[in-house]
This record gives structure tokens, C-alpha cells and sequence, in this order.
């Protein structure tokens, strides 16, 4: 038992690490993907990688590197906090874009369709 | 079918105080129970029932605890969902050419009270590639990073879950 609880302690910073490192480089990828669609809609889809995929990948990494119980229990209720106000930001964001009137490209677009060359 | 009458409320009562206290002990971590620290504990508990009881927001949607579990469950397969999906944005950002095919499409959904409405429009938003812009009754305008992913019938299991998780398997 107790060699299990040893190796669990050697691996635990590395399996977090990896994690964080993950969320990081989803982050990334949701950034070059705000920064390479066309369109306010289709950018936000873009950012919402960052704010389901890499934030959960950030904070379970976090919670594996959590030095105590009550470090993982905040970092589940920031997690539930995260995923429960993102949607209705976005919402609210895409939904004051149509109200505007900003009138979202439709159809498939290739490279020259106001994509950033 | 919804409780209205006193008992009702008593429970949506009990049921705030029970995670009230759960939040209180998960965040102080304090079991030591100091008078003073856990004096100032309680009363910013029962503050705050008191205060959403007079806000008269002590309601279904403002404690759906009774429906915990149902919406555990369900937010386990919204999170398979959400990382299938974000598969797909992320192929989309990362492609060598532009290839996507944005569409605005319109959603019905059997969703009947406000609380499997909201579970329902945030699923779609929370998952990557779909955003609900605008909720009208019973239906819901979604804009799509690829048409086909949001072809018809591509979101009735969701509504379908969405709709038992908070409402119950019944007619509603």
C-alpha cells in the first residue's frame, strides 16, 4: 500500500504538468483560431476551446498538483463557476452582435473570404 | 406538476441551506469549529436564505437541488460531448486552409419550462462550435461553425436529456 501511495506521489506532478502543459497549448490553439476566422460568430466559436477544453485540461492539472483537499475542492467550484457563467457570456455576447444587426458570412469559406491571409 | 405550495418552499429552503453549508465547509476547510469562525459561518448562511427568500427567488430554478443527481448525470455526457466537439473546432483552427461552412439555423426544442430552456441554450453555447444567439419560445437560432453539425435532428438527444435532467421523464 504504501509503495502504491509513493509511486502515486512521484508520478502526480508529472501527470500534472502534462496536463497544464495541454491546456496550454489549447489555449494556444483556440488564440490562432480567434485570430484566423473571419467573422465575430465564427470567432467566438474559436474562444470557446479556450473556455471548455483548456480550462478544464488547466484545472485538473492544477488540482493533480494541489498540495491539499481543499485546494481541489476551490478548484472545483471555480471549475463549476467557469462552466456556468461562459455560456452566458457568450450568449450574451452573440446575442448583442444580433440585436445589432452584424449579419453573420454564411456558407463555406476558404482563404479568401476575409480570412487573414 | 411543479411544487408551489408551502412545503415546496420549504424544501427549495432546506435544500439551499444544505449547500449553502456544504459550500461554506468546502471552502473555509475549517473543522475545527472555533465559536467565532464558525458563528460568522452560520450567520452568513442563514443571511443569505433569508435574503433569497425575501428576493422570492427561492424557487425551482434558484435551488434545483431536488434534481441534482438527473443533472449530474447529465452533465457527464455533456462533457463527453464538449470534448468530441472541441475535436472538431480544433481541426478547424488548425487546418492549412480556411475550410469552414458557418450556418445560422434554427432549433426547435421540447423544452417547456425556463430551467430546461436555460440547461439547454447553455449546453449548446458551452459546446464548442455552436452558439445559441437568440432563445423565442420554443425555438432557439443557433449559429454553427460547420453546417452539418447542426443539420436537423443533430441537437435532439441533447434537448431530449436536457429536458429529462430538469423536468423529469413526465409529459412537460
Amino acid at each position: 500500500m504504501t509503495e502504491i501511495i509513493e509511486f502515486w506521489n512521484a508520478f502526480r506532478p508529472a501527470l500534472g504538468s502534462a496536463l497544464l502543459l495541454a491546456g496550454a497549448v489549447l489555449a494556444v490553439i483556440g488564440t490562432v483560431g480567434v485570430l484566423r476566422f473571419p467573422d465575430f460568430y465564427t470567432r467566438l466559436h474559436a474562444a470557446s476551446v479556450t473556455d471548455t477544453a483548456a480550462a478544464t485540461l488547466a484545472i485538473v492539472g492544477m488540482a493533480f498538483l494541489a498540495p491539499s483537499l481543499a485546494i481541489v475542492v476551490k478548484l472545483a467550484v471555480v471549475w463549476l463557476f467557469l462552466f456556468l457563467t461562459g455560456p452566458t457570456s457568450s450568449h450574451a455576447l452573440a446575442n448583442a452582435a444580433h440585436t445589432a444587426g452584424l449579419q453573420p458570412m454564411i456558407g463555406r469559406l476558404g482563404e479568401d473570404d476575409g480570412g487573414r491571409e | 406538476m411543479f411544487e408551489t405550495g408551502a412545503t415546496g418552499r420549504v424544501g427549495y429552503f432546506l435544500g439551499l441551506i444544505t449547500v449553502l453549508v456544504a459550500l461554506w465547509l468546502g471552502l473555509s476547510w475549517d473543522y475545527s469549529f472555533k465559536p467565532v469562525i464558525a458563528s460568522l459561518g452560520a450567520v452568513s448562511i442563514v443571511l443569505s436564505a433569508v435574503l433569497a427568500f425575501r428576493f422570492d427567488i427561492l424557487d425551482r430554478e434558484g435551488s434545483p437541488y431536488a434534481r441534482l443527481f438527473q443533472l449530474m448525470a447529465y452533465w457527464v455526457w455533456l462533457m463527453v460531448e464538449i470534448f468530441k466537439a472541441n475535436w472538431v473546432v480544433i481541426k478547424a483552427c488548425l487546418r492549412s486552409t480556411l475550410d469552414i461552412n458557418p450556418a445560422l439555423v434554427k432549433v426547435k426544442t421540447g423544452c417547456e419550462s425556463d430551467l430546461a430552456r436555460t440547461v439547454f441554450a447553455n449546453s449548446i453555447t458551452l459546446t464548442p462550435g455552436t452558439v445559441s444567439v437568440e432563445v423565442e419560445g420554443n425555438k432557439i437560432l443557433v449559429h454553427a461553425l460547420y453546417e452539418e453539425e447542426a443539420g436537423p435532428g443533430a441537437f435532439d438527444e441533447m434537448d431530449r436529456r436536457a429536458r429529462e435532467a430538469s423536468d423529469g421523464r413526465g409529459k412537460s
